[in-house]
C-alpha cells in the first residue's frame, strides 16, 4: 500500500468514528447542547478536556518550537501544563459549584450587571475567535501537507467537518467524540517518539533516551551534550542555554498560565461532570493526560532537531531525501544556495557577519516564483535575500513534527497515524472552542442581553446559526492567519484571556467586596492595554525596541492582568460595595455540596 | 444542609491554606526551578541523567510536579471537607 493510501485509510476511519459518535450522542436539549446533561464520568471529561485543550498548536507546532528553541520553547510547556493548576484550584470548583453553564452567566451574575455580561460575552467571543484561526489553520497545514491541495482548500474543509459534528452533536457529541480524538493523538505523539528514541538512543522510553546517552554514533556521548555540540559547531546557541530574557521568559510563560485559567473553553467542560468532588478528580485526569503528551513533546523536538541536521545539513539538493523536496512544494520548507555550492548549509546567528541574524530572507515566509527552478532543481523564492547571513534552510516550526517520522524512517501507517493525530488535535480544539462561540451568542447574547423570552428550541437553533457565522470568520483568518506560526496566534488568546477573565473571575471568587463597577473597568482597561500593545506590534510595525521592559507581545497579558487587578481594585474602593445577595452567592460558591446537577435553570 | 457560619469559616480557611501551600509548591517547581533560578541550579545542582538540572526541571520536573499537585489537591480537599461534616456532627 502506498502512503496516500495508509492516509486515507486512517483519516477516513477516524472521520467516520467521530461522525458516527457525534450522530449518537445528538444533542437534544439545551441542557444536553451546553453541558452535556452534567453526567460525564469523571475519566472521561478527563480525557475529553485534555483533548479539547490540546490544540493543533500543541500538537504540531510546539515540539518545532523546542527545536528551534531549545530551553525558550519550555515557556510553552511550563505555561500550558502549570496554567492548568491554577484553573483547577481557583477557579473549576467554584464556577461548577456556581452551576450555570456559560463564563458570561458567571459574571453576570457575581457583578450583577448585564454590562458586565455584557463585556464578558465580547472577551469570550474575542478569545475564541483568535484561537480558533490558530486551528483552522492547522487544519488547513495539514491537509495540504496530505492531499497536495492548498492551505485554502484544507481550511475549507476542515472546517465543514468541525461544523457537521460540533453544530449538530453539542456538548454531549462532542464529549465523546473527544474522548476518541484524545486516543489517536496520543498514539500518534507518542509511536514516533519510541521509534527514534530507540533509533537514537537505543531506549524505548523517549523521556530516558533524552536524559540518556546519543548511541547512534561512533562511541555513546550523553545526547544533549550532542545536541549542544551540534548547534555550537553550526552557530546556534546551546540547546539548552535560551536567548529569551528572563523577564520576557517570565511573563510569557505567566500569561500563558493566567491565560489557560481563563480560557472560557476548558472551564466549560467542567460542567459536564456531576460535582465539584468530580471536578477535582476530573482534573487530575485531564492533567495526567496532557502530561503524557507534553513530557514527549520535549523529545521529539530534540530529537528531530538531530535528525533533521543530520539528514539535510552539508547534503547536496540532489541527494536529499524526497521528503524534503515535499515540503518545499507545499511552501513548509525552502532553500537558496547562497554560496552556490549546491548544497545545503543550515547555520545559526554565529556564522553571520554581524553576528546578530540566522535568517535566511528578510520575509517571514517564502515566495515562490511559480514553477521556476534553480541550478540544482530547487524552487525559487522571491524573497530579499538576508546576504549578512550564510544560512540557506528556512523551515516553518509545523515541519518538525510532520517530518519527523519521514526523518527517522518510519513505517507508512505511523506517518498515516501522526496526520490522523493532528487532525483530531486541531478538530477537538476547534470543535470545543466553536461550542463556547455559539453558546456566547445564543445563550448570553440573544437570551440574556436581547431577547429572554426565547424557547429551549429557538435557542438551540440560534447556537447553531452562531456557529456556522463563527466559523465563517474563523475560516477567513485561518487562510490569512495575522501571524506566521499557528503557536503565536494562539498565544495572543492566552494573553487576552489573562488580562480579562482570570482576574475578574478570580476577584469574583476570593474578593467579597469587589463590585459591577471595578469588575468592568478592570476588564475592559486590561484587555484593552493588552489588545493594542499586541495589534501595535503585530500590524502598524512597531519594533522590538519599542517593547515595554523588552516584553514581547506573547508576554504582554500578565502586565495587562496586572492592570486588570489594579484598575478594578481602585475602582472598587471607590464604589459602593454589592448588595447582599452577592455576598450571599459568594459565599455558596465557596462552599461545597448541595445540588449535584448542573445548568439546572436555562 | 445547613452548616454553621463558624463551621463554613473554619472550612474556607483549611481551604485557603491547602491552596496557598499548593500554589507555593507549583511557584517554586516552575518559576523558581525553571526560570529565575535556572541558571544557578543549572551549575550547582546534580544534573538528571545528562540534562543540567534547571533545563530538566523547565522541560520535565515541572510538568511532573503539576501532575502531583493536582493529585494532591484532590486528597487534601477530601479530608477537609470530611472534617467539615465532623464538624457539623459536633455542632448538633
Amino acid at each position: 500500500m502506498s502512503q496516500d493510501h495508509w492516509n486515507f485509510l486512517f483519516i477516513g476511519l477516524s472521520f467516520a468514528l467521530y461522525i458516527g459518535i457525534a450522530v449518537k450522542q445528538r444533542a437534544g436539549s439545551t441542557s444536553e447542547y451546553y453541558t452535556a446533561g452534567g453526567g460525564v464520568s469523571p475519566f472521561a471529561n478527563g480525557m475529553a478536556t485534555a483533548a479539547d485543550w490540546m490544540s493543533a498548536a500543541t500538537f504540531i507546532s510546539m515540539a518545532g518550537s523546542l527545536a528551534i528553541g531549545g530551553y525558550d520553547g519550555s515557556r510553552f510547556l511550563m505555561g500550558w501544563t502549570g496554567g492548568f493548576v491554577l484553573l483547577t484550584v481557583l477557579m473549576v470548583p467554584f464556577l461548577r459549584k456556581f452551576g450555570k453553564a456559560t463564563v458570561p452567566d458567571f459574571v453576570g451574575d457575581r457583578y450583577y450587571s448585564k454590562a458586565a455580561r455584557f463585556v464578558a460575552v465580547i472577551c469570550a467571543i474575542f478569545i475564541c475567535l483568535t484561537y480558533i484561526m490558530g486551528q483552522m489553520n492547522g487544519v488547513g497545514i495539514v491537509f495540504s501537507q496530505l492531499f497536495g491541495v492548498t492551505t485554502t482548500t484544507g481550511v475549507i474543509v476542515g472546517a465543514t467537518i468541525v461544523f457537521f459534528y460540533a453544530g449538530l452533536g453539542g456538548m454531549k457529541g462532542i464529549t465523546y467524540t473527544q474522548v476518541a480524538q484524545y486516543c489517536v493523538m496520543a498514539f500518534a505523539y507518542t509511536i514516533p517518539a519510541i521509534f527514534i528514541a530507540i533509533a537514537l538512543t537505543n531506549n524505548f522510553i523517549p523521556q530516558l533516551g533524552f536524559i540518556g546517552e546519543f548511541t547512534d554514533g561512533e562511541k555513546a556521548v550523553p545526547f544533549l551534550e550532542k545536541l549542544n555540540t551540534i548547534n555550537t559547531d553550526l552557530g546556534f546557541a546551546k540547546y539548552t542555554d535560551g536567548s529569551l530574557s528572563k523577564i520576557d521568559m517570565f511573563c510569557i510563560t505567566a500569561a500563558l498560565m493566567c491565560g489557560t485559567a481563563g480560557l472560557p473553553h476548558v472551564i466549560v467542560r467542567f460542567f459536564t461532570v456531576k460535582n465539584v468532588k468530580a471536578v477535582r478528580k476530573s482534573a487530575c485526569w485531564t492533567l495526567t493526560f496532557i502530561a503524557v503528551i507534553y513530557l514527549t513533546a520535549p523529545t521529539i523536538g530534540a530529537f528531530s532537531r538531530v535528525n533533521l541536521i543530520t539528514n539535510l545539513n552539508d547534503q547536496t539538493y540532489k541527494e536529499t531525501p524526497q521528503w524534503f523536496k515535499d515540503f518545499e512544494n507545499t511552501g513548509q520548507m525552502a532553500w537558496v544556495d547562497k554560496n552556490e555550492d549546491g548544497k545545503i548549509q543550515y547555520w545559526g546567528k554565529g556564522k553571520s557577519k554581524s553576528g546578530k541574524s540566522g535568517n535566511v530572507f528578510e520575509e517571514k515566509k517564502p515566495t515562490f516564483k511559480d514553477d521556476a527552478k534553480g541550478a540544482s532543481g530547487e524552487r525559487v523564492l522571491t524573497n530579499v535575500i538576508d546576504s549578512d547571513s550564510p544560512n540557506e534552510l528556512w523551515f516553518g516550526n509545523d515541519v518538525m513534527v510532520m517530518a519527523n517520522p519521514h526523518m527517522g524512517g518510519l513505517p507508512k501507517w505511523a506517518i498515516a497515524l501522526l496526520m490522523a493525530g493532528c487532525i483530531a488535535a486541531a478538530l477537538s480544539t476547534a470543535a470545543g472552542l466553536l461550542l463556547v462561540l455559539s453558546t456566547s451568542i445564543s445563550h448570553d447574547l440573544m437570551k440574556k442581553i436581547i431577547n429572554p423570552d426565547l424557547t429551549d428550541k429557538q435557542e438551540v437553533k440560534y447556537a447553531r446559526f452562531a456557529a456556522l457565522g463563527a466559523l465563517l470568520v474563523a475560516v477567513y483568518f485561518g487562510i490569512n492567519p495575522p501571524s506566521s506560526f499557528v503557536a503565536k496566534t494562539v498565544a495572543f488568546a492566552f494573553g487576552l484571556a489573562a488580562s480579562s477573565f482570570f482576574p475578574t473571575l478570580l476577584m469574583g471568587i476570593f474578593s467579597r467586596r469587589m463590585n459591577k463597577e471595578g469588575a468592568i473597568a478592570g476588564m475592559v482597561a486590561g484587555i484593552g492595554f493588552t489588545m493594542s500593545y499586541i495589534i501595535y506590534f503585530q500590524f502598524l510595525g512597531g519594533t522590538k525596541e519599542q517593547h515595554f521592559f523588552g516584553i514581547s507581545p506573547e508576554g504582554i497579558g500578565f502586565l495587562g492582568m496586572l492592570i486588570n487587578f489594579t484598575v478594578a481594585a481602585l475602582v472598587a474602593a471607590f464604589t459602593p460595595p454589592p448588595p447582599k445577595e452577592v455576598t450571599d452567592l459568594i459565599d455558596n460558591v465557596r462552599f461545597p455540596g448541595g445540588d449535584d446537577t448542573a445548568a439546572s435553570d436555562h | 444542609m445547613a452548616k454553621t457560619t463558624a463551621a463554613k469559616g473554619r472550612y474556607w480557611k483549611a481551604h485557603l491554606k491547602c491552596v496557598g501551600v499548593l500554589l507555593s509548591i507549583w511557584f517554586v517547581t516552575s518559576f523558581g526551578c525553571g526560570i529565575l533560578l535556572r541558571d544557578w541550579l543549572d551549575q550547582s545542582f546534580p544534573s538528571v541523567g545528562s540534562a543540567p538540572f534547571g533545563f530538566w526541571m523547565a522541560q520535565q520536573g515541572s510538568i511532573i510536579s503539576f501532575v502531583l499537585i493536582l493529585i494532591g489537591y484532590a486528597f487534601w480537599m477530601a479530608r477537609i471537607e470530611d472534617n467539615l461534616e465532623h464538624d457539623e456532627e459536633d455542632s448538633k
